[in-house]
Protein backbone atom coordinates (compact mmCIF):
# COMPACT_ATOMS: atom_id res chain seq x y z
CA UNK A 1 0.00 0.00 0.00
CA UNK A 2 2.51 2.58 1.00
CA UNK A 3 4.69 1.65 -1.77
CA UNK A 4 1.90 2.14 -3.69
CA UNK A 5 1.51 5.40 -3.02
CA UNK A 6 5.03 6.04 -3.18
CA UNK A 7 5.57 5.06 -6.20
CA UNK A 8 2.15 6.97 -7.92
CA UNK A 9 3.85 10.28 -7.87
CA UNK A 10 1.58 12.27 -9.90
CA UNK A 11 4.13 14.71 -10.26
CA UNK A 12 3.30 16.42 -13.73
CA UNK A 13 6.20 15.43 -15.36
CA UNK A 14 5.69 11.63 -14.97
CA UNK A 15 2.26 11.84 -15.21
CA UNK A 16 2.25 11.08 -19.04
CA UNK A 17 0.71 7.64 -18.59
CA UNK A 18 -2.66 8.58 -17.30
CA UNK A 19 -5.47 8.51 -19.49
CA UNK A 20 -7.57 11.35 -20.81
CA UNK A 21 -10.41 11.98 -19.24
CA UNK A 22 -11.66 15.18 -20.54
CA UNK A 23 -10.87 16.80 -23.82
CA UNK A 24 -11.22 20.18 -25.67
CA UNK A 25 -11.30 20.42 -28.77
CA UNK A 26 -11.12 24.12 -30.53
CA UNK A 27 -13.41 25.78 -28.52
CA UNK A 28 -14.98 28.26 -29.79
CA UNK A 29 -17.74 30.80 -27.97
CA UNK A 30 -19.39 33.73 -28.96
CA UNK A 31 -22.16 35.75 -27.74
CA UNK A 32 -24.13 38.12 -30.10
CA UNK A 33 -25.34 41.03 -27.82
CA UNK A 34 -26.12 44.44 -28.58
CA UNK A 35 -22.92 45.72 -29.60
CA UNK A 36 -23.27 42.56 -32.20
CA UNK A 37 -21.18 39.77 -31.74
CA UNK A 38 -18.42 38.91 -28.80
CA UNK A 39 -15.97 36.13 -29.09
CA UNK A 40 -15.29 35.40 -25.29
CA UNK A 41 -13.38 31.77 -26.92
CA UNK A 42 -11.43 31.55 -29.13
CA UNK A 43 -10.11 28.07 -30.29
CA UNK A 44 -9.63 26.72 -26.62
CA UNK A 45 -7.97 22.99 -26.95
CA UNK A 46 -7.00 21.27 -23.66
CA UNK A 47 -6.24 17.52 -22.29
CA UNK A 48 -7.32 17.11 -19.01
CA UNK A 49 -5.83 13.63 -17.67
CA UNK A 50 -7.41 11.19 -15.39
CA UNK A 51 -6.79 12.11 -11.56
CA UNK A 52 -5.45 15.40 -12.49
CA UNK A 53 -5.86 18.69 -10.74
CA UNK A 54 -5.74 21.85 -13.24
CA UNK A 55 -6.25 25.38 -12.15
CA UNK A 56 -6.80 28.03 -14.22
CA UNK A 57 -5.85 31.76 -14.26
CA UNK A 58 -6.56 34.97 -16.36
CA UNK A 59 -7.64 37.96 -16.31
CA UNK A 60 -11.07 38.82 -15.86
CA UNK A 61 -13.36 38.44 -18.65
CA UNK A 62 -10.92 35.93 -20.58
CA UNK A 63 -13.99 33.25 -20.09
CA UNK A 64 -12.96 30.76 -17.64
CA UNK A 65 -16.24 30.67 -16.45
CA UNK A 66 -17.42 29.86 -20.55
CA UNK A 67 -15.03 26.86 -20.60
CA UNK A 68 -16.06 26.01 -17.18
CA UNK A 69 -20.05 25.90 -18.47
CA UNK A 70 -19.21 24.57 -21.12
CA UNK A 71 -17.38 21.52 -19.77
CA UNK A 72 -20.33 21.05 -17.67
CA UNK A 73 -22.90 21.20 -20.54
CA UNK A 74 -24.60 23.89 -18.92
CA UNK A 75 -23.79 26.15 -22.49
CA UNK A 76 -23.48 24.97 -25.78
CA UNK A 77 -19.91 25.96 -27.63
CA UNK A 78 -20.50 28.29 -30.87
CA UNK A 79 -18.28 25.43 -32.64
CA UNK A 80 -15.62 22.79 -31.68
CA UNK A 81 -16.34 19.91 -29.09
CA UNK A 82 -15.64 18.82 -25.61
CA UNK A 83 -15.31 14.98 -24.89
CA UNK A 84 -15.62 13.18 -21.21
CA UNK A 85 -14.02 9.60 -21.43
CA UNK A 86 -14.42 9.81 -25.16
CA UNK A 87 -17.85 10.58 -25.33
CA UNK A 88 -19.60 13.92 -26.43
CA UNK A 89 -20.60 16.15 -23.81
CA UNK A 90 -24.07 17.26 -24.96
CA UNK A 91 -25.63 18.92 -21.82
CA UNK A 92 -24.95 18.21 -18.16
CA UNK A 93 -24.44 14.79 -16.52
CA UNK A 94 -24.16 13.57 -13.13
CA UNK A 95 -20.00 12.21 -14.44
CA UNK A 96 -19.14 16.31 -14.09
CA UNK A 97 -19.99 18.04 -10.70
CA UNK A 98 -19.82 21.95 -10.23
CA UNK A 99 -19.21 23.97 -7.16
CA UNK A 100 -20.35 27.57 -7.81
CA UNK A 101 -18.54 30.52 -6.36
CA UNK A 102 -22.26 31.73 -4.97
CA UNK A 103 -22.68 28.45 -3.42
CA UNK A 104 -25.83 27.68 -4.78
CA UNK A 105 -27.56 26.05 -1.74
CA UNK A 106 -31.43 25.55 -1.83
CA UNK A 107 -32.20 27.88 0.97
CA UNK A 108 -35.17 26.27 1.69
CA UNK A 109 -33.37 22.49 2.27
CA UNK A 110 -31.08 22.16 5.74
CA UNK A 111 -28.19 21.72 5.26
CA UNK A 112 -28.01 17.32 5.21
CA UNK A 113 -31.29 17.62 2.70
CA UNK A 114 -29.09 19.96 0.69
CA UNK A 115 -26.62 17.22 0.34
CA UNK A 116 -29.68 14.52 0.24
CA UNK A 117 -31.13 16.05 -3.05
CA UNK A 118 -27.56 15.00 -4.92
CA UNK A 119 -28.53 11.05 -3.37
CA UNK A 120 -31.84 11.75 -4.57
CA UNK A 121 -30.88 12.04 -7.84
CA UNK A 122 -29.02 9.01 -7.88
CA UNK A 123 -32.25 7.15 -7.19
CA UNK A 124 -30.78 6.80 -3.33
CA UNK A 125 -33.69 7.35 -1.05
CA UNK A 126 -34.99 6.79 2.61
CA UNK A 127 -32.40 5.62 5.62
CA UNK A 128 -30.03 4.77 3.09
CA UNK A 129 -29.98 8.61 1.60
CA UNK A 130 -29.93 10.00 5.54
CA UNK A 131 -26.84 7.93 6.28
CA UNK A 132 -25.02 8.35 3.48
CA UNK A 133 -25.10 12.02 4.00
CA UNK A 134 -24.18 12.61 7.21
CA UNK A 135 -21.10 10.70 5.89
CA UNK A 136 -20.25 13.02 3.31
CA UNK A 137 -21.05 15.81 5.90
CA UNK A 138 -18.39 14.55 8.55
CA UNK A 139 -16.07 14.51 5.53
CA UNK A 140 -16.53 18.35 5.50
CA UNK A 141 -17.01 18.41 9.57
CA UNK A 142 -20.54 19.61 9.58
CA UNK A 143 -22.29 17.03 11.24
CA UNK A 144 -23.11 19.36 14.22
CA UNK A 145 -24.53 21.48 11.39
CA UNK A 146 -27.26 18.67 9.77
CA UNK A 147 -30.32 20.76 10.62
CA UNK A 148 -29.08 23.87 10.05
CA UNK A 149 -31.02 26.37 7.40
CA UNK A 150 -28.32 27.51 5.00
CA UNK A 151 -28.78 31.29 6.24
CA UNK A 152 -27.97 30.41 9.43
CA UNK A 153 -23.91 29.38 8.39
CA UNK A 154 -21.05 31.03 7.52
CA UNK A 155 -19.36 31.62 3.97
CA UNK A 156 -17.14 28.86 4.53
CA UNK A 157 -19.28 26.48 5.83
CA UNK A 158 -21.65 27.19 3.37
CA UNK A 159 -19.33 26.52 0.17
CA UNK A 160 -18.11 23.13 2.82
CA UNK A 161 -21.82 22.17 2.40
CA UNK A 162 -21.86 22.94 -1.23
CA UNK A 163 -18.41 20.94 -1.73
CA UNK A 164 -20.21 17.76 0.05
CA UNK A 165 -23.36 17.98 -2.14
CA UNK A 166 -20.93 18.03 -5.17
CA UNK A 167 -19.35 14.56 -3.48
CA UNK A 168 -22.74 13.67 -2.97
CA UNK A 169 -23.35 13.32 -6.44
CA UNK A 170 -20.20 11.07 -7.40
CA UNK A 171 -18.74 12.83 -10.25
CA UNK A 172 -15.77 12.02 -11.47
CA UNK A 173 -14.87 14.97 -12.39
CA UNK A 174 -15.23 18.10 -10.25
CA UNK A 175 -15.93 21.30 -11.42
CA UNK A 176 -14.94 24.85 -9.63
CA UNK A 177 -15.40 28.06 -10.23
CA UNK A 178 -13.88 30.41 -7.73
CA UNK A 179 -15.48 28.37 -5.35
CA UNK A 180 -13.31 30.11 -2.14
CA UNK A 181 -13.22 33.33 -4.39
CA UNK A 182 -15.80 35.22 -1.78
CA UNK A 183 -14.32 34.11 1.06
CA UNK A 184 -11.74 35.72 3.46
CA UNK A 185 -7.67 34.91 3.31
CA UNK A 186 -7.80 32.99 6.35
CA UNK A 187 -11.05 30.83 5.71
CA UNK A 188 -9.78 30.41 1.99
CA UNK A 189 -6.34 28.88 3.17
CA UNK A 190 -8.32 26.52 5.24
CA UNK A 191 -10.85 25.01 2.84
CA UNK A 192 -7.95 24.97 0.13
CA UNK A 193 -5.73 22.77 3.04
CA UNK A 194 -9.17 20.70 3.22
CA UNK A 195 -9.18 20.36 -0.88
CA UNK A 196 -5.92 19.58 -0.76
CA UNK A 197 -6.06 16.65 1.41
CA UNK A 198 -9.32 15.25 -0.09
CA UNK A 199 -7.46 15.35 -3.61
CA UNK A 200 -4.41 13.62 -2.09
CA UNK A 201 -6.36 10.88 -0.78
CA UNK A 202 -9.41 10.26 -3.64
CA UNK A 203 -7.03 11.93 -6.65
CA UNK A 204 -10.73 12.97 -8.41
CA UNK A 205 -9.35 14.87 -11.66
CA UNK A 206 -10.40 18.50 -10.77
CA UNK A 207 -10.79 21.65 -12.91
CA UNK A 208 -10.46 24.89 -10.23
CA UNK A 209 -10.73 28.56 -11.75
CA UNK A 210 -9.04 30.83 -9.18
CA UNK A 211 -7.82 34.57 -9.66
CA UNK A 212 -5.38 34.00 -6.78
CA UNK A 213 -1.96 32.51 -8.45
CA UNK A 214 -0.94 30.89 -5.12
CA UNK A 215 -3.87 29.39 -4.82
CA UNK A 216 -3.46 27.41 -7.84
CA UNK A 217 0.40 26.62 -7.24
CA UNK A 218 -0.34 24.77 -3.95
CA UNK A 219 -3.44 22.94 -5.45
CA UNK A 220 -2.29 22.33 -8.95
CA UNK A 221 -0.23 20.17 -10.88
CA UNK A 222 -0.83 22.23 -13.89
CA UNK A 223 -1.73 25.90 -13.87
CA UNK A 224 -3.64 27.10 -17.54
CA UNK A 225 -2.75 31.05 -18.14
CA UNK A 226 -5.48 32.22 -19.97
CA UNK A 227 -4.72 35.53 -22.14
CA UNK A 228 -7.25 38.71 -22.11
CA UNK A 229 -9.87 38.74 -24.91
CA UNK A 230 -10.80 36.74 -26.89
CA UNK A 231 -9.93 33.89 -24.07
CA UNK A 232 -7.05 31.51 -25.52
CA UNK A 233 -4.35 29.37 -23.84
CA UNK A 234 -1.65 31.48 -23.18
CA UNK A 235 0.46 29.06 -21.47
CA UNK A 236 0.41 25.91 -19.27
CA UNK A 237 2.77 25.71 -16.59
CA UNK A 238 3.71 22.50 -14.83
CA UNK A 239 4.15 22.59 -11.02
CA UNK A 240 6.26 20.02 -10.20
CA UNK A 241 6.32 20.61 -6.67
CA UNK A 242 5.49 17.01 -5.03
CA UNK A 243 2.45 16.44 -2.97
CA UNK A 244 1.82 16.33 0.15
CA UNK A 245 2.08 19.85 -0.37
CA UNK A 246 0.75 22.24 2.56
CA UNK A 247 0.90 25.72 3.88
CA UNK A 248 4.62 25.70 4.26
CA UNK A 249 4.88 24.90 0.59
CA UNK A 250 4.21 28.99 -0.34
CA UNK A 251 7.84 29.64 1.52
CA UNK A 252 9.59 27.52 -0.52
CA UNK A 253 11.90 28.73 -3.17
CA UNK A 254 10.69 26.69 -5.91
CA UNK A 255 7.02 27.74 -5.39
CA UNK A 256 8.24 31.39 -5.36
CA UNK A 257 10.12 31.10 -9.08
CA UNK A 258 6.72 29.27 -10.18
CA UNK A 259 4.73 32.19 -8.47
CA UNK A 260 7.14 34.70 -10.43
CA UNK A 261 6.86 33.38 -13.60
CA UNK A 262 2.76 32.79 -13.68
CA UNK A 263 2.69 36.26 -12.06
CA UNK A 264 4.64 38.10 -15.29
CA UNK A 265 2.63 36.38 -17.56
CA UNK A 266 -0.50 37.28 -15.83
CA UNK A 267 0.39 40.75 -15.69
CA UNK A 268 1.49 41.28 -19.57
CA UNK A 269 -2.51 40.08 -20.07
CA UNK A 270 -3.64 42.16 -17.46
CA UNK A 271 -1.87 45.39 -19.70
CA UNK A 272 -3.35 44.06 -22.55
CA UNK A 273 -6.57 44.09 -21.49
CA UNK A 274 -5.87 47.73 -19.78
CA UNK A 275 -4.83 48.83 -23.35
CA UNK B 1 -34.42 54.84 12.77
CA UNK B 2 -33.25 55.67 16.21
CA UNK B 3 -32.72 52.69 18.88
CA UNK B 4 -31.84 52.93 21.82
CA UNK B 5 -30.58 49.64 23.50
CA UNK B 6 -31.03 51.24 26.88
CA UNK B 7 -34.23 53.33 26.94
CA UNK B 8 -37.21 52.62 28.78
CA UNK B 9 -39.56 51.90 25.84
CA UNK B 10 -37.34 48.98 25.42
CA UNK B 11 -37.81 47.36 28.36
CA UNK B 12 -41.64 47.40 28.18
CA UNK B 13 -42.74 43.97 26.48
CA UNK B 14 -44.53 43.57 23.37
CA UNK B 15 -47.99 42.71 24.87
CA UNK B 16 -47.87 45.60 26.77
CA UNK B 17 -47.54 47.71 24.00
CA UNK B 18 -50.29 46.05 22.59
CA UNK B 19 -52.56 47.16 25.27
CA UNK B 20 -51.06 50.61 25.56
CA UNK B 21 -51.98 51.06 22.04
CA UNK B 22 -55.57 50.02 22.42
CA UNK B 23 -55.77 52.41 25.35
CA UNK B 24 -54.67 55.07 23.29
CA UNK B 25 -56.97 54.61 20.41
CA UNK B 26 -59.78 54.59 23.26
CA UNK B 27 -58.72 57.97 24.34
CA UNK B 28 -58.61 59.25 20.34
CA UNK B 29 -62.06 57.79 19.75
CA UNK B 30 -63.27 59.22 22.81
CA UNK B 31 -61.61 62.35 22.08
CA UNK B 32 -63.74 61.96 18.78
CA UNK B 33 -67.41 61.39 20.40
CA UNK B 34 -66.92 64.71 22.18
CA UNK B 35 -65.83 66.68 20.01
CA UNK B 36 -68.25 68.88 18.08
CA UNK B 37 -67.20 68.49 14.77
CA UNK B 38 -66.86 65.00 14.99
CA UNK B 39 -69.15 63.95 17.67
CA UNK B 40 -71.79 62.67 15.20
CA UNK B 41 -70.18 60.38 13.01
CA UNK B 42 -68.07 58.90 16.16
CA UNK B 43 -70.22 57.92 18.66
CA UNK B 44 -68.33 56.37 21.67
CA UNK B 45 -67.90 52.47 22.02
CA UNK B 46 -71.22 51.72 24.20
CA UNK B 47 -73.25 53.15 21.49
CA UNK B 48 -71.70 51.73 18.90
CA UNK B 49 -71.84 48.02 20.30
CA UNK B 50 -75.63 48.72 20.90
CA UNK B 51 -75.86 49.96 17.16
CA UNK B 52 -74.34 46.44 16.30
CA UNK B 53 -77.03 44.68 18.85
CA UNK B 54 -79.50 46.43 17.28
CA UNK B 55 -78.56 45.44 13.59
CA UNK B 56 -78.36 42.09 15.10
CA UNK B 57 -81.64 41.99 16.71
CA UNK B 58 -83.11 43.08 12.95
CA UNK B 59 -81.61 39.76 12.01
CA UNK B 60 -79.94 41.76 8.75
CA UNK B 61 -76.29 41.74 10.41
CA UNK B 62 -75.28 37.75 10.14
CA UNK B 63 -76.62 37.84 6.82
CA UNK B 64 -74.90 41.03 5.64
CA UNK B 65 -71.36 39.43 7.20
CA UNK B 66 -72.41 36.32 5.36
CA UNK B 67 -73.20 37.43 1.87
CA UNK B 68 -70.20 39.59 2.15
CA UNK B 69 -68.02 36.80 2.92
CA UNK B 70 -69.01 34.39 0.01
CA UNK B 71 -67.80 37.09 -2.45
CA UNK B 72 -64.98 37.86 -0.96
CA UNK B 73 -64.69 34.14 -0.88
CA UNK B 74 -65.40 33.28 -4.19
CA UNK B 75 -63.46 36.00 -6.24
CA UNK B 76 -60.56 36.00 -4.28
CA UNK B 77 -60.47 31.99 -4.85
CA UNK B 78 -60.90 32.38 -9.17
CA UNK B 79 -58.82 34.99 -8.78
CA UNK B 80 -55.83 32.92 -7.21
CA UNK B 81 -56.97 30.14 -9.58
CA UNK B 82 -56.29 32.32 -12.52
CA UNK B 83 -53.73 34.11 -11.83
CA UNK B 84 -51.07 31.04 -10.87
CA UNK B 85 -51.24 29.62 -14.42
CA UNK B 86 -51.38 32.81 -16.22
CA UNK B 87 -48.36 34.31 -14.11
CA UNK B 88 -45.68 31.08 -14.78
CA UNK B 89 -47.46 31.24 -18.28
CA UNK B 90 -46.25 34.57 -18.73
CA UNK B 91 -42.81 34.01 -16.99
CA UNK B 92 -41.98 30.92 -19.33
CA UNK B 93 -43.45 32.13 -22.62
CA UNK B 94 -42.18 35.63 -23.82
CA UNK B 95 -45.10 36.30 -26.48
CA UNK B 96 -47.56 35.37 -23.45
CA UNK B 97 -45.63 38.07 -21.43
CA UNK B 98 -45.49 40.44 -24.81
CA UNK B 99 -48.90 40.42 -24.87
CA UNK B 100 -50.41 40.66 -21.42
CA UNK B 101 -47.85 42.51 -19.37
CA UNK B 102 -48.80 45.77 -20.64
CA UNK B 103 -52.49 45.27 -20.25
CA UNK B 104 -52.46 43.92 -16.83
CA UNK B 105 -50.50 46.79 -15.74
CA UNK B 106 -53.04 48.84 -17.56
CA UNK B 107 -56.21 47.61 -15.70
CA UNK B 108 -54.38 47.38 -12.40
CA UNK B 109 -54.23 51.06 -12.35
CA UNK B 110 -57.74 51.91 -12.78
CA UNK B 111 -59.91 51.85 -9.26
CA UNK B 112 -62.54 48.92 -9.45
CA UNK B 113 -65.12 51.40 -8.50
CA UNK B 114 -64.81 52.86 -11.81
CA UNK B 115 -65.40 49.72 -14.00
CA UNK B 116 -68.08 48.31 -11.61
CA UNK B 117 -70.82 49.98 -13.82
CA UNK B 118 -69.63 48.26 -16.80
CA UNK B 119 -69.74 44.92 -15.53
CA UNK B 120 -73.22 45.16 -13.91
CA UNK B 121 -74.02 46.20 -17.98
CA UNK B 122 -72.70 42.22 -18.96
CA UNK B 123 -73.27 40.33 -15.43
CA UNK B 124 -76.31 41.59 -14.13
CA UNK B 125 -77.11 43.21 -10.79
CA UNK B 126 -75.95 40.91 -7.69
CA UNK B 127 -73.59 38.24 -6.60
CA UNK B 128 -72.57 38.16 -10.59
CA UNK B 129 -71.38 41.11 -11.19
CA UNK B 130 -69.97 41.42 -7.19
CA UNK B 131 -67.39 38.17 -7.45
CA UNK B 132 -66.70 39.38 -10.91
CA UNK B 133 -65.54 42.60 -9.41
CA UNK B 134 -63.61 41.37 -7.04
CA UNK B 135 -61.83 38.29 -9.20
CA UNK B 136 -60.45 40.77 -11.30
CA UNK B 137 -59.01 43.46 -8.91
CA UNK B 138 -57.67 39.84 -6.82
CA UNK B 139 -56.40 38.31 -10.32
CA UNK B 140 -54.67 41.40 -11.15
CA UNK B 141 -51.89 41.72 -8.19
CA UNK B 142 -51.61 37.80 -7.28
CA UNK B 143 -50.42 37.58 -11.02
CA UNK B 144 -47.97 40.64 -10.87
CA UNK B 145 -46.75 39.76 -7.68
CA UNK B 146 -46.44 35.57 -8.38
CA UNK B 147 -44.85 36.53 -12.36
CA UNK B 148 -42.21 38.77 -10.71
CA UNK B 149 -41.30 35.31 -7.64
CA UNK B 150 -41.34 32.91 -10.95
CA UNK B 151 -38.83 35.02 -13.01
CA UNK B 152 -36.60 36.17 -9.89
CA UNK B 153 -35.43 32.28 -9.03
CA UNK B 154 -31.69 32.48 -9.10
CA UNK B 155 -30.57 31.02 -11.78
CA UNK B 156 -27.55 29.28 -10.28
CA UNK B 157 -30.20 26.83 -8.27
CA UNK B 158 -31.55 25.74 -11.37
CA UNK B 159 -28.19 24.99 -13.09
CA UNK B 160 -27.00 23.57 -9.71
CA UNK B 161 -30.07 21.03 -9.95
CA UNK B 162 -28.94 20.31 -13.45
CA UNK B 163 -25.78 19.29 -12.70
CA UNK B 164 -26.58 17.30 -10.06
CA UNK B 165 -28.59 15.13 -12.26
CA UNK B 166 -32.03 17.12 -12.34
CA UNK B 167 -34.65 16.55 -14.86
CA UNK B 168 -37.58 19.37 -15.73
CA UNK B 169 -39.88 17.72 -13.61
CA UNK B 170 -37.75 17.55 -10.66
CA UNK B 171 -36.56 21.13 -11.21
CA UNK B 172 -40.24 22.68 -11.21
CA UNK B 173 -41.30 20.87 -8.39
CA UNK B 174 -38.24 20.80 -6.28
CA UNK B 175 -37.00 24.39 -7.02
CA UNK B 176 -39.12 26.34 -8.72
CA UNK B 177 -42.18 25.24 -6.79
CA UNK B 178 -40.42 26.34 -3.14
CA UNK B 179 -38.11 29.09 -4.82
CA UNK B 180 -41.16 30.74 -6.12
CA UNK B 181 -43.66 29.35 -3.01
CA UNK B 182 -43.05 32.87 -0.75
CA UNK B 183 -43.87 35.06 -3.23
CA UNK B 184 -47.21 33.34 -3.72
CA UNK B 185 -47.76 33.48 0.29
CA UNK B 186 -47.51 37.44 -0.39
CA UNK B 187 -49.88 37.50 -3.32
CA UNK B 188 -52.12 35.58 -1.22
CA UNK B 189 -51.70 38.26 1.34
CA UNK B 190 -51.78 41.09 -0.86
CA UNK B 191 -54.68 39.37 -2.91
CA UNK B 192 -56.99 38.51 0.55
CA UNK B 193 -56.83 43.06 1.20
CA UNK B 194 -57.35 43.36 -1.99
CA UNK B 195 -60.73 41.20 -1.73
CA UNK B 196 -61.34 43.28 1.51
CA UNK B 197 -61.43 46.58 0.15
CA UNK B 198 -62.97 45.47 -3.33
CA UNK B 199 -66.08 44.90 -1.33
CA UNK B 200 -67.43 47.94 -0.95
CA UNK B 201 -66.98 48.77 -4.83
CA UNK B 202 -68.12 45.72 -5.21
CA UNK B 203 -71.27 45.99 -3.44
CA UNK B 204 -72.25 49.07 -5.32
CA UNK B 205 -73.18 46.82 -8.04
CA UNK B 206 -76.35 46.24 -6.17
CA UNK B 207 -77.18 43.48 -3.41
CA UNK B 208 -80.16 42.36 -0.87
CA UNK B 209 -77.27 41.96 1.71
CA UNK B 210 -73.57 43.01 2.10
CA UNK B 211 -71.51 45.36 4.95
CA UNK B 212 -70.66 47.70 2.09
CA UNK B 213 -74.21 47.80 1.03
CA UNK B 214 -75.43 48.01 4.78
CA UNK B 215 -72.85 51.00 5.02
CA UNK B 216 -74.49 52.67 1.90
CA UNK B 217 -77.69 52.29 3.40
CA UNK B 218 -77.00 53.14 7.04
CA UNK B 219 -75.18 56.26 5.76
CA UNK B 220 -78.50 57.32 3.80
CA UNK B 221 -81.12 56.76 7.09
CA UNK B 222 -78.14 58.31 9.43
CA UNK B 223 -77.92 55.48 11.90
CA UNK B 224 -74.42 56.60 12.14
CA UNK B 225 -73.63 53.71 15.74
CA UNK B 226 -74.44 50.97 13.40
CA UNK B 227 -72.21 52.29 10.34
CA UNK B 228 -69.34 52.98 12.61
CA UNK B 229 -69.56 49.59 14.09
CA UNK B 230 -69.94 47.78 10.28
CA UNK B 231 -66.84 49.84 9.69
CA UNK B 232 -65.06 48.51 12.48
CA UNK B 233 -66.39 45.24 11.75
CA UNK B 234 -64.51 45.24 7.71
CA UNK B 235 -60.90 46.30 9.88
CA UNK B 236 -61.08 43.38 12.37
CA UNK B 237 -61.92 40.74 9.53
CA UNK B 238 -58.64 42.43 7.59
CA UNK B 239 -56.43 42.05 10.36
CA UNK B 240 -57.35 38.28 11.32
CA UNK B 241 -56.69 37.73 7.72
CA UNK B 242 -53.32 39.28 7.68
CA UNK B 243 -52.21 38.32 10.47
CA UNK B 244 -53.19 34.40 9.94
CA UNK B 245 -51.38 34.38 6.27
CA UNK B 246 -48.36 35.90 8.19
CA UNK B 247 -48.68 33.08 10.55
CA UNK B 248 -48.51 30.61 7.32
CA UNK B 249 -45.94 32.44 5.63
CA UNK B 250 -43.27 32.39 8.71
CA UNK B 251 -44.25 28.64 8.94
CA UNK B 252 -43.41 28.23 5.02
CA UNK B 253 -40.90 30.02 4.18
CA UNK B 254 -38.93 30.69 7.32
CA UNK B 255 -35.74 29.58 5.78
CA UNK B 256 -35.59 33.09 4.02
CA UNK B 257 -32.69 35.65 4.56
CA UNK B 258 -34.19 38.23 6.56
CA UNK B 259 -32.79 41.76 5.86
CA UNK B 260 -33.20 43.00 9.19
N1 LIG C 1 -24.56 34.93 -21.29
C1 LIG C 1 -23.70 35.81 -21.83
N2 LIG C 1 -24.12 36.68 -22.78
C2 LIG C 1 -23.27 37.55 -23.31
N3 LIG C 1 -21.99 37.67 -22.99
C3 LIG C 1 -21.50 36.85 -22.04
C4 LIG C 1 -22.33 35.87 -21.41
N4 LIG C 1 -21.59 35.19 -20.51
C5 LIG C 1 -20.35 35.71 -20.59
N5 LIG C 1 -20.30 36.70 -21.50
C6 LIG C 1 -19.09 37.46 -21.87
O1 LIG C 1 -18.07 36.57 -22.15
C7 LIG C 1 -16.84 37.01 -21.63
C8 LIG C 1 -16.24 35.94 -20.74
O2 LIG C 1 -17.05 35.78 -19.60
P1 LIG C 1 -16.67 34.81 -18.41
O3 LIG C 1 -17.72 34.92 -17.39
O4 LIG C 1 -16.39 33.46 -18.97
O5 LIG C 1 -15.31 35.46 -17.88
P2 LIG C 1 -14.41 35.02 -16.65
O6 LIG C 1 -13.06 34.76 -17.17
O7 LIG C 1 -15.07 33.94 -15.89
O8 LIG C 1 -14.38 36.35 -15.80
P3 LIG C 1 -14.31 36.51 -14.20
O9 LIG C 1 -12.90 36.21 -13.85
O10 LIG C 1 -14.63 37.95 -13.99
O11 LIG C 1 -15.29 35.57 -13.62
C9 LIG C 1 -17.12 38.29 -20.88
O12 LIG C 1 -16.70 39.38 -21.68
C10 LIG C 1 -18.61 38.31 -20.70
O13 LIG C 1 -19.09 39.62 -20.80
MG1 LIG D 1 -15.97 33.77 -13.96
Amino acid sequence: MMDNMLTNTYGAESGAAAPVKVQIKNVVKTFSGRNGEMVALNGVSLDIRENEFVCVVGPSGCGKSTLLNIIAGLLEPTSGEVYCDGRLVEGTGTDRGVVFQQYALFPWLTVKKNVKFALEMRGIKGREADELAMKYLEKVDLVKFANHYPKELSGGMKQRVAIARAYAAEPQVLLMDEPFGALDAQTRTQLQSELLETWERDRKTCFFITHDVDEAIILAQKVIVMSARPGRIKEIVDIDIPYPRDQETKMSPRFLELKNHIWSIVYQEYLEVRK
Amino acid sequence: MRNNKNSWSNKIPSWAWVILSFIAAIGVWYLLSILPKTSRAFPFAPTTIDGLLTMMERGVFWDDLASSLLSVVMGYGLGFVIALPVAILMAWYLPIRNILNPWIQFIRNIPPLAYVPLLVVCAGVGRPAQVTTITIACFLIMCVTIYQGVINVDETLIKAARVLGAKNRDIFVRVLAPATLPFILTAIRLGASVALTTIIAAESAGSQAGLGMRIRSLNASFENAAMLAYVIVLGIIGILLEKGIRLLEKKLTGWQETIK
